[in-house]
């Protein structure tokens, strides 16, 4: 906290986002820079308070206060250490984070919280331009080998810990790029892919062996495996997506979202597609089933890629615009949220139960719903699901998105065959190590906490490093990464 | 005598902890004619300040008093012939006064082992006589435990020439039946009550536990006409304690003292360690038997009669002894001259000052001495006589001496003596005195040959610098933090000054930590309170020296040359460069050997227990080969060697040599990479260390500046600034304790230690109090191979290279835990603020369930439930249970007006209370608004600072607050910057807006336990329906200090704990000062009950309450009210930035910026529902427990249970056992507060003034008054100011209302609280406290018109006149003596002569002194204006520039003001000065100088070029 009364003298003032028609019209990310004036400015804002709730708030333990008072200070390099203490890739979540740490910032309490995500941002794409962020290849190899599945986040972050810890990590990747949904499920206009791969290049320095194309359980015997590395982590993510089972879902033009993001983002990388696969929202009427960020996601996608109209339907009511009563600072706010794409278009609709499909030659044309009331509580409080009575309305279609979450990993394949415990939620059951049922194999990220944010991915790699390092050698010097919790 | 040593042993009560103060006395014919008369006035002075005394549960059992005469040998000679024991010559014989057990057998043991001692050294015993007595004049408590009082006769052996020798004789003898008395068949009670009271030639000294009225009928030889003497010597006692001992009554055999030595542990290793080294052919074999010369155990006083006659049998005389041991503060003496500099400078090399405050007079028959320490902390008046009688006592007036023989008025100063020489039949002053002492050796030449400075050596070529990653490397090993370098490091290397934070301490214990912990932390520093007064060094900083000598020390029966053969050096912490100079050092017998204080990381457990032996070997072997510095070094940390803590090492060697008798042979440097702050350099000084060279923090701060971090701040200036921020911290920290000096801090060990095994303790800290157990050696071994493993084993990792975060200071999710952290904050205010009793519960979980993380004392306790529940609906209402809780004391000005009435409001509601804190109060808020509502603080607080304490403020208060100390910074004094006063805060502090404030370390009118009684009269006389509260901090020995509390009259006293919040402390002292609640409140209840002083006070808990589970330990504990502060602000919205000292609060709260104070969010609902959860909780548990009150639980120790949580931390060594004492009385006597003090205030004068002022107070009609008055009528003038108040508010009556004419010496507190519409006209003389926080009225003093002595030269007021003074006038025709108008903010007075120190703190107001004042005059004087007739042109030398200017008068404003102060009191005084100066008044103008505070010139300046006056018209709003 270089200045104790920032706050006062400067307001908010998150970088400008790129004009809605300009952006509109490419793929590219849509924030500019900071000058760096600007970014002093707005770390000084920064209160340093003394329980930074902010800190509490970030799943990862961000030391946010510590990288803020650098920044103001202008010793970004500094601030670039501190960040990464607790945060193997700012990079991405200054990107893609929903930034609880802004929720739970006490200036959120009568004030615009700091900008810390575009702070995290900013030190990050500082450290690539300077030159800062350079392979740290350890200084000495333990000689034991480890396996990564799955190149996401987590897996990322697992590979990176325990290079460091210097263990030889080589990361299975079954796509053909490496990053998981970073680069193949995120839409390029949050995050860019290049940003992926200069990290991976960074890493690839380090030492990590990155293998694309491999997929365990498939082509890639589980036993091998197991014989071949000292030890295993898996970072396969939760990549069952939520399906809608009504009448109609058969009819051709309702897709889940995934199916068409990652077709959108190969095709951005160079690749080509098959014509007869080809999912675009060109002049269509899209429908999107969800409210949350890959139904954004989508939103965005397809009004670049030049729907006629979008819909995004929510099962669950508008939330309130303010926090309420039984919602107070710090909880994260459950509020209503407006990603950028919200700015480019669409229509958003509360309270929507989708009823069936109904189509012609197979493609679907309508969409049945119902609207919902939820203003009646169950014997446990919580609210109850009831349709409305003459409610029912038809929406006209031509393709219908499905971004209504995943369910678990997919337990056929590798998870089968290595026949780890699973928990109730069909996710990969781990203790407090992170390790699974299986000595020696560890899960971390979606696959064991099940779907969530790519800073909970980065959390529960590290986490998974620090178990694993410690079943290697008995001791580690890794730090913990998820929260203890009292 | 046998509950309390049960006490000490199984319970927390320590007897080392018992403090005295008194009244002391002397009556003296100057030139030696022997009388009875003079004895019988001796006694009618002591009777005279019997109100400085005290009694405890039994009214008629005092806590002692005693009188020293000379040797009446005529009634001896007689009375002895009468018992068939014809005695030898005057002088050739010498009397035992001897206290025998009451037990036969006992006392046959003990008078056989007395007779044999006397035979074997060669005496003759001439016989016994029993001392006459009357037991039936004794109190029941003393009759209880009267010793059999008898006298032992003993003649000149054979062979035995010199009279001095003799006596020299005598004390051997004495020596040897002490330490004979255990072997002697005795139980261990009966030794208790053995004691010889005086065995000498020339005295004798008659004293017990008796009040002064008592003695004289008690000694039947007292009142017998045929006892003589040319004087008497006496003493009254106010003990801390109850269960009194006759033995310590005063006078010892040599003095007697009002006071307190604070660096006493200090002093007796001090001298235990030089007992090896004496020798003198006066003593020859005889030494061997004398020690230890200290008796193990005994009181200070005790131990500094015990090295005073140490000094006098090295031949030494009594001014000379007296010196040595109390010297003045010369270090920084402007005008001293060099001959007496020279002899102190000497001195120093031979011992270290007993300091601390002490007024002590002594005798060794043929002369006395009186002599007043540095800091002038006691009062000590004297008048002399045209018939050469001398009356010297605590306070005037004591005998009553007719005007018109009055030849001299006076007082003692600080650091001044005087001697009256019976032989010489005359007083030596003290500047005749010094000379002579100064010039009976050539001190100067001795100095200039053998004196090594630092500075004079060569600078030998420094080492290499640490490479970056090297010091990052070392930082690891040593256990830094980023957050330190931050928060910490950075703040000492930009400002040269400590980082300073706000709000409390809420991390754990560092026992109770699951983080690393340096063993610095498990350390806590001790402060004074009550009992002694702490130091502001910054204002106060003539008194202070960091300059002390290390090398090897010589003989102390000796003076030769080589004595000063040391090295002198100006500061305990040293730099680089300095640090090479000591490294070679080689000149004369000083010789440097350096000793490595490393241990080998790989030879497995116990390598740090062998390095240390290993260590402890060495350092005996360089003593042996003539090494007068040794030097441990922690140099070269690497992957194999770890450092010792180095606070281990230290105290290891240094308590090693003390044992082997060595330690003053040699100095003690510490070369470390462990210290880098401020407690870490006070420990490392306090045990033992000469010098500290911290080569890691330096190098820190240097590659710091390198790096850029340090704000521009250049490499050189960082580390000189650092060093300085350190000095400045142990400067402090020492004044804590009422310390002055670096010397007599050394080794004094002011510290507690919390969670350190007793085996650890008694081995490396020695004597250090350890009251819970803890870890020992393995531990530390454990936590230091952690930290070298962090640094050396994890080197494989690339991205761990960094310093960990920490956590320490603020919350950080994988640091230190803290109670309040984001759910708890989180949850509390939802609780609160929505009134959820889930989340509430949800809250007490997170803070109650401590068997995770562990922060407090009271998570390891849990409840017995050994006793039957009752439903919930039996027990009190929680309406009733909230009636018991109080907010903390945050102060107006702190806190935002919002927030402040916010608590009043809420507390008012449930009848329940709130604290004004220390500023004031706005009188607006005393009346009830349209709600029903009113925000008037019930507690008001009295602190320091007096802001805004007047009497309209006192009467509407249900409580009052005397605040000794504050959690956050026990020992401290406070500072409000300008910034933070705006109109309404300065108004309501009456200070100027924008000028900043500061509050004194001490109360000015508390230097001891006498005065804080004296202070509880002025307040309840004031205002007799409030409670009379005392704030303490719990420290070892609190318990000691509440029984005193409570024996003062105090109606509550408030036990805080070290982690209470605070608006702005330095950071070291959140962290590092003052103990555990757990622990005070405990310690109290034992102690009180012990004594049965229960009954009559209630004790409050404060310090991180957060929940009714706290509540309900504190009760079990002994706490019947609780206060709440911290959580009180949460609830207001308060998140715990910490930022309450920038005043950037971002919730409104601690802030006064009007546009944050519109972010306040709180209401009164908020406080009310949470603590009716609070006490909805208390409920519950109290239900469960079988409790339907609050009052049946108090002191209910015995349902606590620590075994599951001992179990836990079993590693760890903790036993809660004494905190768990249950004193076995607590079935007999009272165990919570159910009676009333009797206050006494039926005999005050004002009962009469308030009869015979009725027409003015019912009808407004002028009234006059004249009465006689003596210095036993205290506080007059405060009830009648009190009801004026209560009638007429702020307004009082018109001016001359009530005209009062006193005629005599009046009593302390003359004039207190004075309201407008009261003119009083003394004519005689006053004590102390003359017109404290006078508000409104007028005080004329003057002498009696028959005296003849020179007004203007003679002292007619005494010290700390108008403290707090808020408005009214003042003339007095003479002198007055220390720290005249100190903290004035409103007072217009005329004097003729101030002492020391006048003005300090002064805020408003005018003074005029016509006369010379003496040394620091305006010191932290930030507002009014004071004149000085500076008549000698010197007065700049004893002026303080620190604030303020000095200036000639000549702006006609100023000048007009002064001639009408002057022209005022000529009108009311008939003043000879004013009528010379009037008369001459074009020469005599120029000859004032106008002293005017920098700060209040700019703000006239601003408002008169905004157009405004110079005081504000109306009241303004906040």
């Amino acid at each position: 906290m270089g200045d104790p009364s920032g706050f006062l003298q400067s307001k908010r003032n998150p970088p400008q986002r790129r004009p809605v028609a300009e952006r509109k019209s490419d793929y590219r990310e849509l924030y500019q820079r900071w000058p760096e004036n600007e970014a002093k400015a707005q770390g000084s804002r920064c209160m340093d308070c003394a329980v930074p709730f902010c800190h509490m708030g970030c799943p990862l333990g961000n030391v946010i206060p510590d990288f803020n008072h650098q920044v103001f200070l202008g010793n970004w390099e500094s601030a670039l250490r501190v960040l990464h203490s607790t945060n193997n890739f700012p990079e991405f979540t200054g990107r893609i984070c929903p930034a609880p740490c802004e929720a739970a910032c006490v200036l959120n309490i009568n004030d615009d919280p700091v900008t810390i995500e575009y702070i995290e941002k900013e030190i990050a794409d500082r450290g690539f331009d300077e030159g800062w962020i350079k392979p740290e290849p350890p200084l000495i190899r333990t000689g034991k080998k480890v396996a990564v599945v799955g190149s996401g986040p987590a897996g990322l972050a697992v590979a990176q810990q325990l290079n460091r810890a210097g263990h030889w990590v080589t990361v299975m990747e079954r796509d053909e790029y490496i990053g998981g949904l970073l680069t193949l499920g995120i839409p390029d206009f949050k995050l860019d892919k290049e940003v992926v791969a200069r990290r991976v290049d960074v890493m690839a320095d380090e030492g990590v062996v990155f293998e694309t194309g491999v997929n365990v359980g498939r082509d890639f015997p589980v036993k091998r495996l197991l014989a071949e590395y000292d030890a295993v982590c898996l970072t396969c993510g939760s990549t069952e997506g939520r399906d809608l089972p009504v009448p109609g879902r058969e009819l051709n033009g309702i897709h889940l979202a995934m199916e068409y993001l990652t077709q959108q983002n190969r095709l951005l990388a160079g690749q080509s597609v098959d014509p007869s696969q080809r999912i675009t929202a060109q002049g269509k009427r899209v429908v999107i089933l969800g409210g949350g960020d890959t139904g954004a996601d989508c939103l965005g996608t397809a009004l670049r890629q030049g729907a006629e109209v979008v819909y995004q339907l929510e099962l669950m009511s508008e939330p309130p615009e303010k926090r309420r009563s039984s919602n107070p600072w710090p909880q994260w706010p459950q509020i209503l949220r407006s990603s950028p794409a919200h700015e480019e278009g669409g229509i958003r609709d509360y309270d929507v139960l989708t009823k069936s499909f109904t189509g012609r030659d197979g493609r679907v044309e309508q969409l049945h719903a119902v609207r919902i009331d939820w203003s009646q509580s169950d014997s446990n409080g919580r609210p109850m699901l009831q349709e409305i009575a003459g409610s029912e309305f038809v929406v006209e279609t031509d393709l219908v998105l499905l971004a209504m979450g995943f369910l678990h990993p997919e337990h056929s394949g590798m998870i089968e065959e290595l026949g780890v415990e699973l928990d109730p939620m069909g996710n990969i059951k781990t203790d407090e190590n992170k390790m699974t049922s299986l000595p020696g194999v560890f899960a971390g990220g979606d696959a064991s906490r099940g779907q969530s944010l790519v800073v909970w991915a980065i959390a529960e790699g590290r986490e998974a490093a620090r178990g694993l390092d410690m079943y290697l050698m008995g001791r580690t010097s890794l730090p913990h990464s998820l929260p203890v919790t009292a | 005598m046998n509950e309390l040593k049960e006490l000490a042993k199984f319970g927390l009560y320590s007897p080392e902890q018992e403090h005295d103060s008194c009244g002391v006395g002397v009556v003296a014919n100057i030139k030696g004619g022997k009388s009875h008369q003079i004895v019988s006035e001796g006694i009618q002075v002591l009777i005279n300040l019997g109100h400085r005394g005290a009694c405890g549960r039994d009214p008629e059992t005092g806590d002692g008093s005693g009188v020293m005469i000379q040797m009446p040998d005529s009634f001896f000679q007689i009375e002895c012939a009468s018992l068939g024991m014809p005695l030898p010559p005057a002088n050739d014989y010498g009397v035992g006064m001897v206290f025998l057990p009451p037990q036969e057998d006992a006392q046959v043991k003990c008078q056989a082992l007395i007779e044999r001692v006397i035979v074997d050294e060669g005496l003759i015993l001439l016989g016994w006589r029993d001392v006459p007595t009357d037991p039936r004049k004794l109190g029941r408590d003393a009759r209880a435990v009267c010793p059999k009082i008898r006298q032992v006769f003993i003649g000149r052996g054979p062979g035995i020439e010199d009279p001095a020798e003799i006596e020299r004789k005598l004390y051997v003898v004495r020596k040897i039946i002490e330490h004979s008395l255990a072997d002697c068949g005795i139980t261990e009670d009966e030794a208790d009550y053995f004691y010889i009271c005086s065995m000498s030639c020339h005295t004798i000294v008659y004293k017990g536990l008796l009040m002064a009225l008592q003695i004289e009928g008690f000694y039947l030889d007292l009142a017998d006409e045929r006892v003589e003497s040319a004087f008497a010597l006496v003493h009254s006692r106010f003990s801390t304690n109850t269960l009194g001992h006759w033995k310590l009554a005063h006078p010892y055999r040599y003095l007697a003292h009002n006071g307190e030595i604070n660096t006493l542990r200090g002093n007796i290793n001090w001298m235990h360690a030089r007992e090896t080294q004496f020798e003198s052919p006066m003593f020859g074999a005889d030494m061997a038997k004398i020690p230890p010369m200290m008796t193990p155990g005994a009181s200070d006083t005790a131990c500094i009669d015990n090295a005073l006659e140490l000094l006098l049998m090295t031949g030494r005389d009594l001014s000379h002894a007296m010196l040595m041991l109390i010297p003045e503060a010369w270090e920084q003496h402007e005008s001293m001259s060099q001959e007496k500099k020279d002899f102190y400078e000497y001195h120093s090399c031979l011992m270290e000052p007993w300091d601390g405050p002490a007024m002590i007079v002594s005798s060794d028959g043929h002369s006395i001495c009186a002599l007043l320490d540095r800091n002038g902390l006691r009062p000590f008046r004297y008048t002399i006589t045209k018939d050469d009688k001398l009356v010297m006592a605590s306070e005037t007036g004591v005998l009553d001496v007719p005007a018109a023989n009055v030849r001299q008025k006076g007082r003692l100063e600080p650091g001044r003596m005087f001697l009256v020489s019976f032989d010489e039949g005359r007083i030596i002053g003290d500047e005749e005195l010094k000379h002579d002492l100064a010039n009976r050796q050539p001190y100067g030449q001795w100095l200039k040959d053998n004196k090594v400075s630092l500075d004079d050596l060569p600078s030998p070529a420094g080492p290499s610098r640490i490479s970056l990653p090297d010091v990052l490397q070392q930082q690891q090993a040593f256990g830094f933090t980023l957050e330190e370098l931050r928060m910490m490091t950075s703040a000492m290397a930009i400002s040269g000054a400590e980082a300073v934070g706000s709000m409390g301490n809420d991390a754990p214990l560092a026992v109770l930590s699951d983080q690393n912990q340096l063993l610095f932390n498990y350390f806590k520093q001790l402060f004074a309170q009550v009992t002694n007064p702490p130091l502001d060094a910054i204002r106060e900083d003539l008194v202070t020296s960091l300059e002390a000598f290390i090398g090897r020390e010589q003989n102390l029966f000796e003076e030769t040359p080589e004595h000063c053969h040391q090295l002198k050096l100006h500061s305990p912490i040293i730099s680089s460069e300095e640090f090479e100079k000591i490294r070679h050092l080689d000149v004369g017998n000083l010789r440097s050997i350096t000793l490595s204080t490393l241990f080998d990381a790989q030879s497995g457990p116990g390598s740090m227990k062998t390095a240390l032996d290993n260590l402890c070997e060495q350092a005996s072997k360089a003593i042996i080969d003539g090494y007068g510095i040794i030097i441990l070094s922690d140099r070269g940390v690497d992957s194999r060697w770890a450092p010792i803590p180095s606070m281990l090492a230290t105290a290891a060697v240094h308590h090693h040599l003390i044992r082997e008798g060595t330690r003053t042979k040699a100095g003690l440097v510490v070369e470390s990479g462990d210290p880098r702050e401020v407690h870490h350099f006070a420990l490392l000084i306090g045990y033992g260390a000469g010098a500290v060279y911290p080569y890691l923090a330096l190098e820190t701060v240097r590659q710091m500046a390198e790096t850029g971090e340090l704000n521009g701040t250049k490499p050189d200036y960082a580390e000189k600034n650092f060093i300085k921020a350190n000095e400045k911290g142990v400067l402090k920290v020492m004044s804590k304790m009422g310390i002055s000096t670096v010397q007599s801090y050394r080794g004094a060990q002011i510290f507690e230690a919390v969670g350190l095994s007793q085996e650890l303790i008694d081995e490396y800290f020695t004597w250090t109090p350890s009251r819970i157990g803890g870890i020992g050696l393995d531990t530390l071994e454990a936590d230091a191979l952690e930290r070298h493993g962090r640094a050396f084993a994890g080197e494989q990792v690339a991205a761990e290279r960094d310093l960990p975060p920490g956590g320490y200071y603020q919350w950080r999710r994988d640091g230190e835990f803290h109670q309040w952290n984001p759910d708890a904050i989180a949850k509390l205010q939802d609780a609160a603020q929505a009134n959820n009793r889930e989340s509430y519960k949800e809250f007490a979980r997170l803070v109650n369930d401590q068997s995770k993380r562990t922060a407090t004392l009271r998570g390891l306790l849990e409840f017995k439930k050994d006793r039957p529940s009752v439903p919930l609906e039996e027990v009190e209402p929680a309406s009733e249970i909230v009636k018991r809780f109080a907010t903390g004391a945050i102060s107006l000005g702190s806190i935002s007006k919002e927030a402040h009435e916010t608590l009043g409001i809420a507390m008012n509601r449930m009848g329940a209370r709130s604290n004004t804190g220390e500023g004031g109060e706005d009188y607006r808020r005393y009346t009830t608004d349209a709600n029903g509502d009113t925000s008037s603080s019930a507690i008001k607080q009295v602190a320091s600072g007096r802001f805004g304490v007047t009497p309209n403020y006192l009467v509407n208060a249900t409580d009052l607050q005397i605040k000794m100390a504050q959690g956050s910074k026990p020992g401290e004094g406070g500072q409000l910057s300008g910034n933070k006063i705006d109109d309404y805060i300065g108004w309501v502090r009456k200070t100027t807006p924008g000028v900043e404030l500061i509050s004194p370390p001490p109360h000015h009118d508390i230097y001891s336990i006498e005065d804080l009684a004296q202070l509880i009269h002025d307040l309840k006389t004031v205002n007799s329906d409030a409670r009379i509260h005392v704030k303490l901090v719990a420290e070892v020995g609190v318990g000691t200090v509440a029984a005193g509390v409570a024996k003062g009259h105090a109606d509550v006293v408030l036990i805080s704990g070290h982690d209470g919040g605070t608006g702005n402390s330095p950071e070291s002292s959140i962290k590092y000062a003052g103990l555990p609640w757990e622990l005070g409140i405990a310690e109290t209840q034992q102690v009180l009950v012990a004594n049965d002083l229960r009954g009559r006070i209630s004790v409050q808990a404060d310090g991180q309450l957060k929940t009714g589970r706290d509540a309900a330990i504190a009760a079990l504990l002994g706490a019947e009210e609780f206060g709440y502060a911290t959580a009180a602000l949460v609830v207001n919205g308060c998140i715990m930035l910490r930022k309450c000292h920038l005043g950037t609060c971002s919730v409104g709260i601690a802030t006064q910026d009007p546009e944050l104070r519109k972010m306040f969010a709180g209401k009164p609902e908020y406080v009310i529902n949470y603590f009716t959860f609070v006490a909805e909780e208390m409920r519950e548990i109290m239900a469960e427990l079988g409790f339907r009150t609050v009052n049946e639980m108090v002191g209910r120790a015995d349902l606590l249970d620590s075994r599951e949580a001992v179990d836990h931390w079993k590693d760890k060594g903790l036993d809660l056992s004494r905190l768990l004492y249950r004193d076995p009385k607590s079935d007999e006597v009272a165990v919570y507060c159910c009676e009333d003090q009797d206050h006494g205030l039926d005999t005050a004068l004002d009962h009469q003034l308030i009869a015979l002022s009725q027409r003015a107070l019912e009808h407004q009609e002028p009234v006059t008054i004249d009465l006689p008055i003596r210095n036993s009528d205290r506080t007059v003038g405060a009830m009648l100011s009190g009801k004026i108040a209560k009638r007429y508010g702020e307004d009082g009556l018109p001016a001359g209302s009530i005209k009062i004419r006193f005629t005599g010496s009046a009593g302390q507190s003359f004039g207190a609280f004075l309201a407008k519409g009261i003119d009083i006209h003394l004519e005689g003389d006053t004590n102390d406290y003359l017109g404290k926080g006078i508000s409104g009225g007028s005080i004329v003093v003057c002498p009696p018109s028959d005296a003849t002595f020179v007004a203007e030269d003679n002292i007619i007021v005494g010290n700390t006149a108008m403290y707090g003074a808020t408005g009214g006038e003042v003339y007095v025709r003479g002198r007055a003596g220390e720290r005249f108008c100190v903290r004035n903010s409103g007072v217009r007075a005329v004097i003729e002569g101030v002492g020391d120190h006048g003005c300090e703190y002064m805020t408003g107001g005018a003074v005029a002194v016509l006369g010379s004042t003496g040394r620091n005059f305006a010191a932290g004087m930030s507002g009014g204006v004071a004149f000085v007739y500076d008549d000698e042109g010197d007065f700049e030398i004893r002026f303080n520039p620190g604030l303020a200017d000095l200036e000639p008068v000549t702006d006609p404003e100023d000048i007009a003001m002064l001639r009408s102060m002057i022209e005022d009191h000529l009108n009311y005084t008939g003043s000879a000065p004013a009528q010379r100066i009037l008369d001459d008044w074009e020469n005599a103008l120029p000859r004032f100088k106008k002293i005017m505070p920098r700060d209040y010139r700019r703000i006239l300046d601003e408002r008169k070029a905004r157009g405004e006056s110079k005081e504000l018209e109306t009241a303004p709003n906040g």
